[in-house]
């Protein structure tokens, strides 16, 4: 199956979970990676139980932030 | 590696006018172009909410940052960098600019407002703890 993530796309042998991506793609700092798919947002407590299906489109994005000190 | 990004004036001036606006909280955005060999080109800046309506901190809104991504692949940009000011800070990423510095290929341009009448702008990589300086290039005019 095919997806596009981040507006590439990418071929899964199989269907993944969000964490699984996550995971498979090596993204450093998880919890710091904002989800939408499809356009939606998806909630962090989400990202084990939705599986991404053939033709979706996934965008990773990290939290841009920081502080005085 | 890349060690010049380059701004025209007018995207100068937009970074100020609107972290001038924003004082005393801090204020945010994205920087998104082209990259010609290596040379970074800023072709859009996006000013972005910092949801956290503070003097000390920052946090961009995700909302607007998925719209500038995608609006930058429209254009077919990248994400070059991104923009926040310290207002009352020097220009220099603080310990939790730099904890929370993810992306080691992006610029993270720090606009000080420390000084009243000279604003200083400069743009730095951050790898984990290691900070290093770019030079910042700017064109004249500009759209
Ligand atoms: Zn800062």
């Amino acid at each position: 199956m095919q997806i596009k993530v981040n507006g590439k796309d990418l071929v899964l042998e199989k269907e993944l979970s969000v964490k699984e991506l996550i995971d498979e793609q090596r993204i450093e700092a998880p919890e710091y990676v904002t989800v939408q798919l499809n356009e939606e947002f998806v909630d962090k407590n989400d990202f084990s139980s939705i599986i991404i299906k053939d033709g979706d489109s996934i965008e990773f994005l990290y939290f841009m932030g920081g502080g005085r000190i | 590696m890349i060690v010049i990004i380059k701004l025209t004036q007018r995207h100068c001036e937009q970074i100020l006018n609107y972290c001038q606006n924003e004082a005393p909280n801090e204020a945010c955005g994205l920087l998104g172009g082209i990259i010609d060999e290596d040379v970074k080109i800023v072709k859009k800046v996006y000013l972005l909410t910092n949801v956290d309506q503070c003097p000390e901190h920052f946090s961009m809104d995700p909302q607007e940052q998925f719209a500038a991504i995608k609006d930058m692949r429209t254009n077919g940009w990248f994400l070059l960098g991104n923009f926040h000011s310290h207002p009352k800070s020097p220009s220099r990423p603080s310990e939790e600019d730099k904890r929370l510095a993810f992306d080691p290929e992006v610029s993270y341009l720090i606009l000080s407002l420390m000084e009243e009448g000279y604003p200083i702008l400069k743009s730095f990589r951050i790898q984990k703890d290691t900070v290093s300086e770019e030079t910042i290039k700017i064109i004249a005019g500009g759209a």
